[in-house]
């Protein structure tokens, strides 16, 4: 039970991560991005090649910082992993997303996101195979917190856990205290109104496609780091990043990062009462509770 | 030449399967502006509800009432259609992407459904077993393919006569209306909620058909024939053949699906071995690029939507004759 809780949270915040970026593209350009979650699997499988790329050049960097089985050549491949994504991100914008949302409608982008995911997901399939992988090959060993009920943790998953709550801080500073911040919020807002104070669009979209990938490359490379990489981990993450952003209400930073979190913690405690082969539909029951009880999520606004 | 015709009667049952449910798809899309993201789920339910009510008895197992073809047909129908109702009152109130993002959801529910509710689904091994209709009449399995080809385009016929009947209605006008503008139809008291659920009901029911079909084809169904792939090829059948006209969407249908075998055929011919594996990530590739291409540059498809102008709407016809089928509103 506890165990299930611990490993809900975990997965929450890795969930949260995803859906930030998530909820303010969707927020700002008015479509669900069905392709969003494959900057995870992008971002750790960057991380892995650049990963192997430092090892390999650097023998110093294969030492493991501290109890971690993370190693400074994978901590110099998350920053770099977190900018390319980041950039892969605006490149698919500029080159798919952006020609299509100047002569069609939002559905359409919806509709396109879709063909932009399966390619996605298959190019990393033909590239790096179809058999998972480990940034690692040494045993990450779990501490034993308690024997009776036994918990196990992991030093790796406490590291993850804590990063993501230090990215989603800096990310909170970032937006409340700063003026790029607001400039941010006021698009996300009224995209007119901050045009005609000053706030150039374009900037701001290619913005939020930036913090969307780096962040959801971080969160590819938490999963990856704490279980495997698999081409399929884009696919997977959709649903529950989709199920937080809802709960929290789209556009609502903060009630992704909350929904984020309830969808991991959910998910974990649901093997209490469901066998794990359910797990997977999980977010959709609780897209679905959203819906019927609160349409709009904990924190969104109503909009057409 | 005996292998040649039965293989283009193989060919042309799947095509045809494959056509009414991009129909159906059509009607939800191309006539109402509805986004299904779980088309495999709606197609599924046919299958599997036929299956069930249809199947042979087994032990450890629901189902296998062995009731008649038709019976079983429109009991998978009927499954997909409230399915479709349910997702539909929950969402098509809402902002379109959530019906997106609750149909992809659907899907999800579905495969993980089909892959481990044994009792009922059979799991991995899916459900085997099914007295096809006429097939002990009949006899020769050649002579039954070409009777079940000639079913399944009876059947084709019948959709796309009632779909050309019913976008043509009044009520087909009133479908393209809420479409096209929302607020102008709700302002001549029409009721779009309403509206768009009977829409996607009725598209969905048509892609259960479609599945109720393909499951007594082969009389077997498995979550490995409901893979998430099938979601993405339907859509890429009515982007290329023309979302919004009901020939295109055959067209279309016909053309994915000899690219599809014909792609599959030349891979597994003259790919090298150690790619044989990988064959599907290729397809898979060539299908996304097909949506996204046609999206980009003939968002309209091959055959576009021919739009019913009025008499005195000559100007304004025109205007939005040389618009793309798509371009409603631009940011």
């Amino acid at each position: 039970m506890i165990q299930n809780l611990l490993d809900g949270v975990l997965t929450g915040a890795i969930v949260s991560l995803g859906a930030i970026g998530l909820t303010m593209a969707m927020h700002m350009l008015r479509f669900a991005n069905f392709s969003y979650a494959e900057l995870m699997a992008i971002g750790a499988y960057v991380a892995l090649v650049f990963d192997r790329l430092f090892e390999a050049l650097i023998p110093a960097a294969r030492a493991a910082i501290g109890p971690l089985s993370l190693n400074w050549a994978l901590a110099a491949a998350l920053v770099v992993a977190m900018a390319a994504t980041g950039l892969s991100a605006v490149a698919i914008d500029r080159l798919v997303f952006r020609r299509i949302r100047q002569r069609a409608g939002p559905l359409s982008m919806v509709f396109a996101s879709f063909g932009v995911a399966l390619i996605l997901r298959n190019l990393i399939t033909l590239i790096f195979g179809l058999k998972a992988q480990l940034y690692s090959q040494e045993i990450a060993f779990a501490v034993i917190l308690s024997r009776d009920p036994l918990i196990l943790i992991k030093p790796d998953q406490v590291f993850v856990l804590a990063a993501a709550l230090a990215l989603m801080l800096i990310f909170h500073l970032v937006l409340t205290r700063t003026t790029f911040g607001f400039a941010l919020r006021a698009v996300a807002e009224n995209p007119a109104l901050a045009q005609v104070a000053g706030v150039r669009l374009s900037a701001m979209v290619a913005a939020v496609w930036m913090i969307g990938g780096a962040l959801s490359a971080a969160a590819g490379v938490f999963y990856a780091l704490t279980n495997h990489l698999a081409p399929t981990m884009g696919h997977n993450f959709l649903l529950p990043v989709f199920a937080a952003t809802i709960v929290g209400g789209i556009g609502s930073v903060h009630g992704a990062v909350l929904g984020g979190f309830i969808v991991g913690i959910a998910s974990g405690l649901a093997l209490q009462i469901m066998p794990s082969g359910y797990v997977p539909a999980m977010p959709f029951l609780i897209i679905l509770a959203v819906l019927l009880l609160r349409p709009h999520g904990l924190f969104g606004e109503e909009q057409a | 030449m005996i292998g040649v015709v039965s293989y283009l009667a193989f060919f042309l049952t799947m095509a045809g399967i494959l056509a009414i449910a991009v129909l159906g798809l059509n009607l939800q899309w191309g006539n109402t502006g509805l986004f299904n993201g779980g088309v495999v789920a709606f197609f599924g339910a046919g299958a599997y509800g036929l299956m069930i009510l249809g199947g042979r008895p087994e032990a450890g197992q629901f189902g296998g009432f062995q009731l008649p073809f038709p019976v079983a047909l429109a009991g998978g129908v009927l499954l997909a259609a409230l399915i479709a109702w349910a997702v539909g009152i929950l969402t098509l109130r809402l902002r379109h992407d959530y019906l997106a993002i609750a149909t992809f959801g659907v899907a999800v529910a579905f495969e993980s459904v089909t892959r481990n509710a044994e009792w009922l689904t059979g799991g991995a091994k899916g459900l085997r077993g099914f007295h096809r209709p006429l097939e002990a009449a009949i006899g020769d399995p050649f002579l039954f393919s070409l009777a079940f080809l000639a079913m399944v385009l009876a059947f084709l016929a019948a959709v796309y006569l009632g779909l050309e009947r019913l976008v043509r209605s009044p009520y087909g006008r009133l479908l393209r209306a809420i479409r096209e503008d929302e607020t102008a139809a709700r302002s001549l008291g029409k009721n779009p909620a309403r509206l768009r659920l009977a829409a996607f009901v009725l598209g969905s029911a048509v892609m259960g058909l479609a599945g109720g079909l393909y499951a007594s084809f082969y009389a077997f169904i498995s979550p490995q024939d409901m893979a998430p792939i099938l979601t993405f090829q339907i859509w890429a059948m009515l982007i290329v053949g023309g979302a919004g006209n009901n020939r295109g969407a055959i067209l279309g249908a016909v053309l994915i699906w000899a690219a599809w075998t014909g792609s599959g055929f030349l891979l597994a011919r003259h790919a090298p071995a150690e790619f044989q594996l990988y064959t599907g990530t290729i397809q898979y590739i060539m299908i996304g690029l097909v949506i996204v291409g046609m999206l980009m540059w003939r968002p309209q498809g091959l055959l576009p939507e021919r739009l019913a102008i009025s008499q005195t709407g000559g100007e304004a016809a025109r205007r939005s004759a040389s618009r793309d089928l798509t371009g409603r509103e631009t940011e």
